[in-house]
């Protein structure tokens, strides 16, 4: 027994500065990208954070049976919320991806990327032992995901859709399913691609031939890469020092404070910050796979493992995106851009995951939890 | 139902809580290595490729611009400019990053009140642009024109304002042909130099007589100045600014004063005056009039002051005394008589004039209907008697009187620096026959000798020849002061022949002559001279028989162009001025070649005698040309606008105007002022009006 009181030795003083620490660098940043000033990102971003950390820190209580119990619920709630966004955006003419409840603009497809995570999780925790080898055992998830994935591509966004399946079939993964599905899946997708890129129109090949040589086309579609590659690479080591980046203060980066912030940040922190940020990252996906592996609980585990995934699914398509390995696709890098549903989201799955990490920490010595 | 093989293995919950921590550590394992990956992805872009990148980012930030260099000034002999430079702050559209041109003209029309046909000549040099040559919108702008349109920078792409340096003609008009003027580079000049000053805004090139003779010359070296940029092109922050270095002066032989007095002594005629130094063949004035103002050229003209100088039957944009070519009429008499003295005709025989003699089948006239009667050379040329030179040229041949004209400048090229010039024509029997395939008939000779016929001529030419003859000297025409030239050859004539000559020329001015009117009032100088009537029609017999014409009765075009050749003083000539009024007809004495000329050479010995007679002049004319080409400018400009519909015609008198305002009246509320004097309107309350 410590001095410290239980409640602050429980607290996940650890992973909480962690986030800390990567929310105040991107603060730091949002307020280089304004050209020195907390007005309008940095204090927005701040308040922010501190608002989703209650929200966390509120869901870290929260018992792990209620996630389990409102996992297919929820899921329902937002399909339905989809297709009514489709349903609307279709009356409305054009692509939408929101409801306007009058007080804010809900964008179901956000919440579905955790959600997606639990009603899988929860699916195989229902899923009898013997059953996991079986076709049950498969078509019900890919229905599961099929669903949402085709909903939000009709949105179109291509980025919450790939993100909805990646999160889905990492936790058929992690659930066990044999190996060689996802191998030969893998192997099938990797051999049509060259046929399915025949079947593609002029304009659409174009798109793809820009994004592998964005310098074919500098002013044009590859002008977000390039402008990106630009601020990146001429940070070099060291960067060229707080509040002196060029290309963001003088326009050249586009979207310097929302999905190109890592851009702008490179600009200034060379590769110095940009290590240090990834490598925090890095830290907080382990803190997230460790919490998976400890916890004894199926529908934990899976639930955790699937959660860090889909935090670390937005840090890599985004930095990918940002050098120049992938196409550009509107993904946030997390506590880093300027917005409020990323971090909403964000923060919901680090919150389910501390309450995972609680919920172990209690069943590991019960005599704790008063 | 199995898909697969599955009892090969069998699933429990210890080995599925295996294969969980081990497949989550290859998730695991994959983050780390996907974030390693990108960790080395960035070294790649930020270390290895650095260099690359900052240079793309160096060249995203900074902006090298041209500073158009200051145009080399044009000095007249004394050392004062013709053409210098005006600080100037100016604003043009670069056409390649305007993003909707129509809203930006319209905008910058506001900002600045453009007026209509300024807004329509950028509408149409923007159309016709090729991308990358500025349209100048406007300049001379105050600052705060200039400020008001640089706080707008962000809202207006494609829009540069500068501040520069602008061309500017002090004698305006008068200069015009002389000098030409200035003007952005063409694309086909782009094209052909592909020198990135030429497409820098502000940036001028000479377009026309010595501005673009001189144009290399006259450039300098452009500055440069490095600022940073953002991305939509606004300026934050200048970096470094190297000056430009200014072009070389051209000093000219022309006279400043002399050559606005000229143009201004054309007074409201369509001609042209030069005068040539006898001592070297320098050029001290060289006028034309009417001419384009080459302020207003070189800002971009609009297109209505274009159609209107181009309409105008003066011909403003043609150099007449280069370009303009006309019979030299009885111009070439002191000529002809030089070539008669030569051939042997001495100066005492006599021919009687009786009015017309028969040559061939046609009857050819003297001005002077009744004939002169008996003459000698000085007698003929002093009254410009016809017939004696009719005579007399049938018997010495054309081809002595043709070598005697080639000899004192007539259709000679000078080596001039001008674009263009025509040279006219001296004909001879071989010129014909290579010409026509036509043999030379006698009726040619007697044509010539009169200066007309084939015989053309330009008012320099024209001043070259009486500067020949005053000197008998072949003296070259000359603009750069102080130029390097081989002395000049002789006219190949005696001195004798010339004193008679100059006698017979003071004669015409001074001793009871045709001209008269060249009579000039400085004591102690006498003008000799030779006038000229250049037909531009032909009389026809039965014309002839009713009457000549006058010219007053005629069309413009139809009157006989006025001529004059002359020097002073005439017994120790200095200098030779020709003067030569298109359709001018001897209508009106005071803007008459003879008036002209001699006034002009006045100015040379009595300036401000000269000057003083000339403002008292230019009142009856309506002012100083700049004053009478804003008012043309600003009548054409409502003509049109009447032609278009956009103003009222002018109403003949004041009652259809009154007549207009009242039925206007009753239809718009009366103004609170006019209520007193009107009577209240029906049914509103009237209590208060006693």
């Amino acid at each position: 027994m410590s001095i410290v009181p239980q409640p602050l030795t429980q607290f996940p003083w650890r992973v909480l500065l962690l986030l800390l620490a990567i929310a105040t660098f991107g603060t730091l940043v949002l307020y280089s990208a304004a050209g020195g000033s907390i007005f309008p990102w940095a204090v927005n971003q701040g308040v922010r954070f501190c608002i989703f950390s209650g929200m966390a820190l509120f869901l870290s209580r929260v018992p792990l049976e209620i996630f389990n119990r409102f996992a297919f619920p929820a899921y329902g709630a937002v399909l339905v919320a989809l297709v009514l966004v489709e349903l609307i955006g279709g009356v409305a003419g054009g692509s939408q991806r929101w409801i306007n409840l009058g007080f804010m603009q809900l964008q179901p497809s956000e919440f579905m990327k955790p959600i997606i995570v639990l009603a899988v999780a929860k699916f195989y925790a229902m899923l009898p032992v013997g059953e996991i080898r079986r076709w049950n055992a498969i078509w019900p998830a890919l229905v599961l995901i099929g669903f949402p994935f085709m909903l939000v591509l009709v949105q179109p966004d291509l980025g919450t859709a790939t993100m909805i399946a990646a999160g889905g079939v990492t936790v058929m993964f992690l659930a066990g399913l044999p190996l060689r599905l996802f191998i030969g899946t893998g192997l099938t997708g990797a051999a049509l691609v060259p046929i399915a890129f025949s079947f593609l129109h002029d304009y659409q090949k174009n798109r793809v031939l820009i994004f592998m040589d964005p310098e074919s086309d500098p002013l044009g579609a590859g002008y977000h890469i390039s402008q990106s590659k630009i601020a990146i690479g001429s940070g070099g080591l060291w960067g060229k020092g707080f509040l002196q980046g060029t290309q963001s203060h003088l326009d050249y980066l586009p979207e310097g404070h929302t999905d190109f912030v890592f851009a702008t940040m490179a600009e200034e922190w060379g590769l110095l910050g940009g290590t240090l940020l990834i490598v925090a990252f890095l830290l907080l996906f382990r803190w997230g796979i460790r919490v998976s592996m400890r916890t004894p609980d199926k529908f934990a585990r899976l639930t955790s493992a699937g959660l860090t995934t889909t935090i670390f699914f937005y840090v890599a398509i985004n930095l990918m995106m940002v050098m120049g390995l992938a196409p550009v696709v509107g993904i946030p890098l997390p506590f880093m851009s300027y917005g409020g549903s990323s971090m909403l989201t964000v923060m919901l799955c680090v919150g389910i995951i501390m309450s995972i990490d609680r919920s172990t920490k209690r069943r590991a010595n019960p005599g704790n939890w008063a | 139902m199995t898909f697969i093989n599955s009892k090969r293995k069998i699933v429990t919950e210890a080995t599925q809580t295996f294969t969980f921590s081990r497949r989550a550590m290859v998730v695991g394992g994959l983050q780390g290595a996907i974030g390693a990956m990108l960790i080395g992805r960035m070294a790649w872009i930020s270390v290895a490729e650095n260099e690359k990148y900052s240079l793309l980012s160096e060249s995203n930030r900074v902006n090298l611009t041209l500073i158009p260099p200051r145009r080399g000034w044009i000095l007249d002999r004394h050392g004062k400019p013709l053409a210098n430079n005006r600080t100037d702050f100016r604003v043009d559209l670069i056409p390649q990053r305007v993003v909707d041109g129509e809203a930006t003209i319209g905008h910058l029309a506001k900002l600045l009140s453009l007026e209509p046909d300024e807004v329509d000549r950028i509408r149409e040099e923007l159309d016709k642009s090729a991308g990358f040559r500025p349209v100048q919108i406007a300049d001379k702008l105050t600052y705060d024109q200039y400020a008001a349109i640089s706080v707008r920078l962000p809202d207006l792409p494609g829009v540069a304002p500068s501040q520069g340096f602008s061309r500017y003609y002090p004698a305006g008009a008068t200069v015009g042909h002389l000098l030409g003027y200035v003007g952005p580079a063409t694309a086909e000049e782009y094209k052909a130099r592909k020198d990135p000053l030429l497409i820098t805004p502000g940036f001028k090139v000479g377009k026309d007589g010595l501005e673009k003779a001189f144009d290399r010359h006259l450039t300098g070296k452009p500055g440069a100045k490095r600022v940073e940029v953002t991305a939509r092109g606004k300026i934050v922050r200048e970096l470094t600014t190297r000056p430009d270095t200014p072009g070389r002066q051209v000093r000219l032989t022309i006279d400043a004063g002399l050559q606005e007095y000229a143009g201004r002594r054309l007074a409201t005629q369509s001609g042209s005056v030069v005068v040539i130094d006898c001592a070297n063949g320098d050029v001290l004035a060289m006028a034309s009039m009417p001419s384009y103002d080459p302020n207003s050229f070189s800002d971009g003209i609009s297109h209505l002051e274009y159609e209107m100088l181009s309409k105008d039957d003066h011909v403003p944009l043609r150099n007449k005394t280069l370009q303009g070519l006309y019979p030299p009429g009885s111009t070439v008499k002191p000529m002809v008589g030089l070539a008669l003295l030569e051939a042997g005709i001495s100066p005492q025989d006599t021919i009687n004039c009786p009015g017309a003699i028969r040559v061939g089948n046609t009857l050819f006239h003297c001005h002077k209907r009744r004939g002169h009667g008996s003459l000698n050379l000085r007698g003929a040329i002093a009254q410009s008697c016809d017939i004696y030179f009719y005579q007399m040229a049938q018997r010495v041949g054309m081809d002595r009187i043709a070598s005697m004209a080639r000899r004192v400048g007539m259709g000679q090229k000078f080596d001039l620096p001008f674009p263009s010039q025509s040279y006219g024509t001296v004909p001879d029997p071989a010129w014909k026959e290579r010409k026509y395939k036509q043999s030379w008939q006698v009726y040619d000779t007697v044509n010539a000798t009169i200066g007309q016929g084939y015989m053309l001529i330009n008012p320099l030419q024209m001043a070259v020849m009486a500067a020949r003859l005053a000197t008998g000297k072949q003296l070259m025409p000359n603009f750069l002061l102080g130029a390097k030239r081989p002395a000049p050859a002789p006219v190949g004539v005696s001195e004798e022949h010339l004193v008679i000559i100059r006698d017979a020329m003071s004669a015409v001015v001074n001793g009871g002559g045709t001209g008269g009117a060249a009579r000039m009032n400085v004591p102690g100088v006498l003008i000799a001279g030779k006038t000229g009537t250049a037909q531009v029609r032909r009389i026809t017999m039965a014309e002839r028989a009713g009457g000549v014409r006058g010219n007053a009765s005629l069309a413009f075009k139809l009157r006989d162009h006025a001529l004059f050749q002359g020097f002073a003083p005439f017994d120790n000539p200095r200098y030779a001025v020709a003067c030569i009024i298109e359709h001018g007809g001897h209508m009106i004495r005071n803007e008459d070649a003879p008036m002209i000329a001699s006034d002009t050479m006045s100015f040379l010995f009595e300036p401000e005698k000269a000057m003083e007679k000339l403002e008292t002049l230019e009142k009856g004319w309506g002012g100083p040309p700049a004053e009478r080409q804003a008012r043309q400018m600003a009548a054409f400009r409502l003509a049109k606008a009447i032609e278009k519909g956009q103003a009222p015609p002018p109403v003949a008198d004041n009652a259809s105007n009154a007549v207009a305002a009242n039925s206007a009246a009753p239809a718009a509320p009366a103004p609170a002022d006019d209520a007193n004097d009107a009577p209240p309107p029906p049914g509103s309350n009237a209590a208060g009006a006693p």
